[in-house]
């Protein structure tokens, strides 16, 4: 993987100079290659991974859905997976092997809400046959981080 | 009542306890310390390496091991040596597996040093090689390296403390706390001296894996000539993140080695047993970790070297190992003043230069086996103390906090 790239997956948040720094190049070097990446699509977009949970006032669910669907003759899956992204409650979509075809990440604020989305717009899509919703309870680890750490710094040797 | 004190070993007793116990209770009473004091590696063991360990606990592997260590192991520390470092030892009679790198040195100087011997010491280094010298009845001289010599040892300074006595030279680099590694060139310039000596040779190689800009590691025992009186030493605890398993190894000629598997039978019986099978898988299938980690190491350095040049600091950029040694001189504080102020206000843990021979002061430890996330923060930190402090004009801090 190119330098940048593994820097910035997992430190979204530094300056060009400080990645310039860390991986050897100049400033303008990094940014260049950055908005290269951007531009191709190698980077797709830039999220923060928030733990809701430790917002109490904010109440947010977010169920799979597993989608049978028939896929459709001339264009296959594609214009299903169009289809299925392009509700805002739709926060992941792909396209599975297996038991089912694709998995569909949705969120809203209530239980109920996610159940009537899936009933009433997902449901709906000509080529699908059937969903099965199942809830997420907690999340542990998402997008590799894990979001209530324990401190496990056992490190304390002072013989340095 | 039996006056104890009076009975204790003299020299034990009076030999100072590491500089830093005093930084790491204060740090320990706080609950929002962002340290980057600890010398470790902050990965944990490849889990494959782990899985072999667990493995030789449920066939029941737990009884000791030869006393010199398993002849498997010898074959493949000896095997990686000469694959990595050109180093060529026989498996039978060259090498003996220790309690980390620290029991090696020990035995070592042990082995070597009669009392009233003279041990030379390059400093600023790892805090253990005066205390152990002098246990041994030795005498400790320490050689300072310096700044403008990248914290090399130059060869010249080390002619001038050669007497009659010096029976051992140390040689730590990749060097904890500086960073400095030694290359070829400066290697064979320190053989040059030696040559026509009867001065043997410790090279504490336990950061070899750990070098940077594309400088392997280059061994003293490589030198033409330096192989008979030199003792390496080596271990698994920061190449293969392996500190807990306490498991390291010297290599040397077999009359050398011969008598220091006779001090390790009598103090110690043998390395512990599941750390060995553990090295064994780490030597034979773990570059690709060290090569991962090493990878790691080398993004952090050079954001905390950027970082403390930002900072306004004279930073050495080190070559090796896993630490940064700025200098804080242009403070006006001592490095313990530094460190304690850091603490008190910023709550950020770092190491006084001090704590590794007195020509380290001016200069501050600070770690980089922590996260990217974790150093900025620290650097961040840092960066508010020194405004606190008044050391920072606004027109130096090219970002915002």
């Amino acid at each position: 993987m190119d330098k940048i790239l593994a820097v910035l997956k997992d430190n979204p948040r530094l300056t060009n100079a400080q990645i310039a720094a860390m991986v050897g190049q100049s400033e303008e070097a990094v940014g260049e290659a950055i908005a290269a990446y951007e531009r191709d699509g190698v980077i797709c977009g830039y999220k923060t991974v928030i733990d809701w949970e430790k917002l109490e006032q904010t109440e947010k669910v977010t169920a799979i859905i597993e989608l049978k669907v028939t896929p459709r003759r001339d264009t296959g899956f594609e214009k299903i997976a169009e289809e299925i992204m392009s509700f805002d409650e739709v926060e992941s979509v792909s396209l599975m092997s297996g038991g089912y075809d694709f998995s569909v990440g949705v969120t809203g604020h209530t239980f109920k809400e996610v159940a009537l989305f899936v009933a009433n717009r997902l449901a709906l899509i000509p080529s699908v046959i059937s969903t099965q919703t199942t809830f997420i309870l907690k999340r542990y680890k998402q997008a590799g981080i894990i979001l209530s750490p324990v401190n496990t710094d056992e490190r304390g040797a002072d013989i340095l | 009542m039996t006056d104890v004190q009076s009975l204790l070993n003299v020299t034990a007793r009076d030999m100072p306890p590491s500089g830093i116990r005093r930084f790491f209770d204060i740090a320990a009473e706080m609950d929002d310390v962002i340290s980057l004091s600890v010398g470790e590696p902050d990965f944990p063991t490849p889990w494959h390496v782990r899985d072999v360990a667990i493995d030789s606990l449920r066939k029941g592997h737990t009884g000791y091991s030869p006393n010199r260590g398993f002849t498997a192991l010898c074959r493949e520390i000896c095997t990686y040596c000469a694959r990595r470092f050109d180093l060529h030892y026989d498996y039978r009679t060259d090498v003996v597996v220790t309690v980390g790198g620290s029991e090696a040195i020990d035995l070592t100087v042990r082995a070597l040093v009669n009392p009233g011997d003279e041990v030379l010491v390059p400093q600023p280094s790892f805090v253990c090689y005066a205390p152990i010298a002098k246990m041994a009845g030795a005498k400790a001289v320490p050689i300072v390296t310096r700044r403008e010599d990248e914290f090399r040892l130059n060869p010249d300074v080390l002619r001038q403390h050669i007497t009659d006595r010096t029976k051992l030279l140390i040689l730590p680099f990749p060097n904890n706390p500086t960073g400095a590694v030694m290359r070829r060139e400066h290697l064979e310039a320190i053989a040059e001296v030696l040559r026509g000596t009867d001065v043997m040779v410790l090279s504490d190689e336990i950061y070899a894996e750990l070098t940077y800009n594309g400088v392997p590691h280059v061994s003293v025992a490589s030198i033409e000539g330096m192989k008979d009186r030199t003792v390496v030493v080596g271990g698994f605890s920061k190449s293969y993140a392996m500190t807990g398993w306490r498991l390291g190894y010297a290599l040397g000629s077999a009359p050398v080695i011969s008598v220091m598997t006779k001090i390790h039978q009598y103090a110690i019986m043998c390395a512990p047993t599941t750390s060995q099978y553990a090295a064994i898988e780490a030597l034979r299938t773990g570059d690709a970790d060290i090569k991962a980690m090493r990878e790691e190491y080398d993004l952090r350095r050079r954001l905390i070297v950027r970082g403390f040049r930002e900072l306004g600091f004279d930073c050495f950029e080190p070559e090796g190992a896993f630490y940064v040694f700025p200098c804080i001189a242009h403070t006006g504080m001592t490095s313990e003043a530094f460190c304690q102020k850091l603490l008190e206000r910023q709550h950020v843990a770092v190491v006084p230069g001090n704590a590794f021979g007195d020509c380290g002061e001016g200069f501050i430890r600070v770690s980089y086996a922590y996260s990217t996330r974790h150093i900025e923060e620290a650097l961040r930190r840092i960066r508010l103390f020194l405004k606190e402090e008044g050391l920072m004009d606004e027109d130096t801090s090219q970002r915002e906090d």
